[in-house]
């Protein structure tokens, strides 16, 4: 190999390398994926809104009946006093010396307890509740503190608009952030 | 060229082992012959036969076998709870991965990674799904930092001070490094829209988890972590893909990643509503506080502990940290809060990482109140349990992060006690 040729091969090599860290720092590997973010499975979240709450409806009444199969055993027979937290009852109980945060007593909005419900229980299957169901278990606990009608159907339009009772009951701490100013020392 | 140095590698190896056994035949009669070993008794057992054999994942000492998490969950549904880190059994800063903490909703679900994905989508200008083989692709950095629960030393609420071991009351908080892909740059592939102020995360759990989080957060620092001090993540830890926010809350630290909303308000979910905010005294609840405040505990000496002289000289020694940036001094009390020595902060100090603090303490005998009281660069100080409560009340449960006091008796055992 003559000297020319082996400066122009390590000349080319330099070159080729410095190119090859000198562009673009990655790959971008994302997939479009406009299809799957329509897909239920990927709109659980239900917003305050009501938006993604999906068709379907139920009653307390119904909601009864269901609550002793699905609920009873882990939330006690009338959704408190069992294993699992209280759902029900204590409202008005936030200020005193034993204050107790159940769904209807502490709960911010409606659309929260479809979304949970929906999502995590019961623990033993969850996903297993259609979506009937679901809103009827939600008429059955809100209607226990008569936040929402006995014979009237929870759905998509009217189980947003039910108010609950501590919904005005947060402070959000951020954006503000404030550092902690607890002052005692000296 | 290789081959012909290959050979003449081996070649000397040969002739060396040759050498060797002969060496080792001329010696043979020599201890061969001797009746009595040399040390017969004086040297332990471990040193007079060989050791175990190599292993493929290393494991604890058996001499260890105490140091473990310490679990809390509900018997009805064991999948809910949580374990506590032994902190009052680690020295340095980083928590090993099997005692990491964990705080989990429905169970550990063990997540196939080759059939998980993660989902950026919402307010972006194109949806993005990615495998997790494309991240391990994208440039990585790596974060030392701790991630707290926001429940951790929730006993401290309480009328009586709970008698639990240092880690099994305030070690819902450990410290690792997380190395991964900044959400930033994902989100700049996806492409942010004007209106998106707050994303939603969800975890691929049975209780699918989701919060909401600010984008601002998740734009500056957030890591999707993809390795936990080195190696993958652990199941428990959120294995294949985590979210790891430095200095925030622990349930915003998302494991099992599979979904980033980017979405115009937050949508007050289970876990940002009705859990993780703070019941004051006037009915009203503190929410979205997501920093977790500046913090300390001394880990040794602790609950469980004997001193064993007294008087004797003790290295008190502790960790401190915060969600807001760097520990620049621990203050070291062993009178109860009324005097106070500033503590050795140990390298490296790092913003919103455990940092490692002590001080040689001579105990004269007499009873004894141990406290540290840390401070972090913004200036905000650890505060008493009194000033904590005044300003909380207590029914928050969640955020404790007052002064934390050991009582030393004259016997030299150790109590948990409320001292301010």
């Amino acid at each position: 190999m003559s000297m020319l040729i082996k400066t122009l091969l390590i000349g080319f090599c330099l070159l080729h390398s410095v190119s090859c860290f000198a562009q673009d720092n990655y790959q971008k590997l994302g997939k479009k994926a406009d299809g799957l973010s329509q897909q239920a499975q990927w709109n659980l979240t239900i917003l305050p809104s009501g938006d993604n709450l999906p068709k379907g409806g139920g009653t307390a009444v119904q909601g009864a009946k269901l609550f002793a199969v699905k609920c009873a055993g882990c939330h006690g027979p009338e959704g408190i006093g069992a294993s699992a937290e209280p759902l029900v009852g204590e409202v008005g109980s936030l200020t005193s010396d034993y204050p107790e945060k159940t769904v209807n007593s502490y709960w911010r909005n409606p659309t929260t307890l479809f979304d949970y419900i929906r999502r995590a229980m019961p623990t033993n299957a969850p996903f297993s509740l259609t979506h009937d169901e679901i809103y009827a278990l939600c008429a059955y606990i809100f209607n226990k503190d008569d936040i929402f009608l006995n014979n009237v159907e929870l759905n998509q339009e009217t189980l947003p608009k039910v108010t609950m009772p501590n919904h005005s009951g947060f402070v959000a701490i951020y954006p503000s952030q404030n550092q902690q100013n607890i002052k005692d020392q000296p | 060229m290789t081959d012909s140095t290959t050979t003449n590698r081996r070649q000397f190896l040969k002739q060396a082992s040759l050498g060797g056994v002969l060496a080792g035949t001329m010696s043979l009669p020599v201890w061969a012959s001797q009746t009595k070993a040399e040390f017969p008794d004086t040297l332990p057992e471990w040193m007079r036969k060989p050791g175990d054999n190599f292993s493929n994942y290393g494991q604890p000492s058996p001499y260890e076998q105490q140091v473990i998490r310490w679990i809390s969950a509900n018997p009805e549904a064991p999948g809910n709870g949580v374990s506590w880190t032994p902190l009052h059994d680690l020295q340095g800063t980083i928590t090993p991965n099997g005692l990491h903490y964990e705080r989990h909703h429905n169970g550990v679900p063990q997540i196939d990674p080759a059939q998980h994905i993660l989902l950026i989508d919402g307010l972006v200008q194109q949806p993005l799904s990615f495998d997790i083989s494309s991240l391990l692709r994208y440039p990585m950095v790596s974060r030392t930092c701790f991630i707290e629960c926001g429940g951790n030393s929730n006993s401290g609420w309480k009328n009586n001070p709970i008698q639990s071991k240092a880690g099994y009351a305030h070690g819902l908080v450990s410290n690792a490094e997380w190395t991964g892909v900044p959400v930033k740059l994902l989100f700049e592939e996806a492409g942010i829209k004007s209106a998106a102020k707050w994303v939603i995360a969800e975890g691929a759990d049975a209780a699918a988890l989701n919060v909401s989080i600010p984008l601002e957060k998740l734009l500056d620092d957030a890591i999707l972590a993809l390795y936990q001090n080195g190696e993958r993540l652990r199941p428990e830890n959120g294995y294949p893909l985590r979210l790891v926010l430095p200095g925030w809350e622990g349930i915003l630290n998302v494991k099992w990643l599979r979904q980033l909303r980017l979405v115009e308000q937050p949508a007050m979910t289970r876990d940002e509503t009705a859990q993780y905010t703070e019941l004051q005294n006037d009915g009203r609840a503190r929410q979205f506080t997501f920093v977790m405040d500046v913090k300390s505990l001394i880990t040794s000496p602790s609950l469980g502990m004997v001193l064993p002289d007294n008087p004797g000289i003790y290295q008190v020694s502790g960790l401190a940290w915060s969600g807001r940036g760097k520990i620049t001094r621990v203050e070291i009390s062993s009178d109860g809060g009324q005097t106070w020595h500033d503590a050795t902060l140990h390298d490296p100090v790092l913003d919103r990482a455990f940092t490692r603090f002590s001080l040689p303490w001579h105990w004269q005998g007499h009873p004894a109140v141990l406290q540290s009281r840390a401070s972090d660069e913004t200036g905000a100080v650890q505060p008493s349990r009194s000033a904590l409560i005044e300003q909380r009340g207590r029914h928050g449960f969640f955020h404790y992060n007052a002064i934390i006091s050991w009582e030393i008796t004259e016997s030299g055992d150790i109590n948990h006690v409320y001292a301010d």
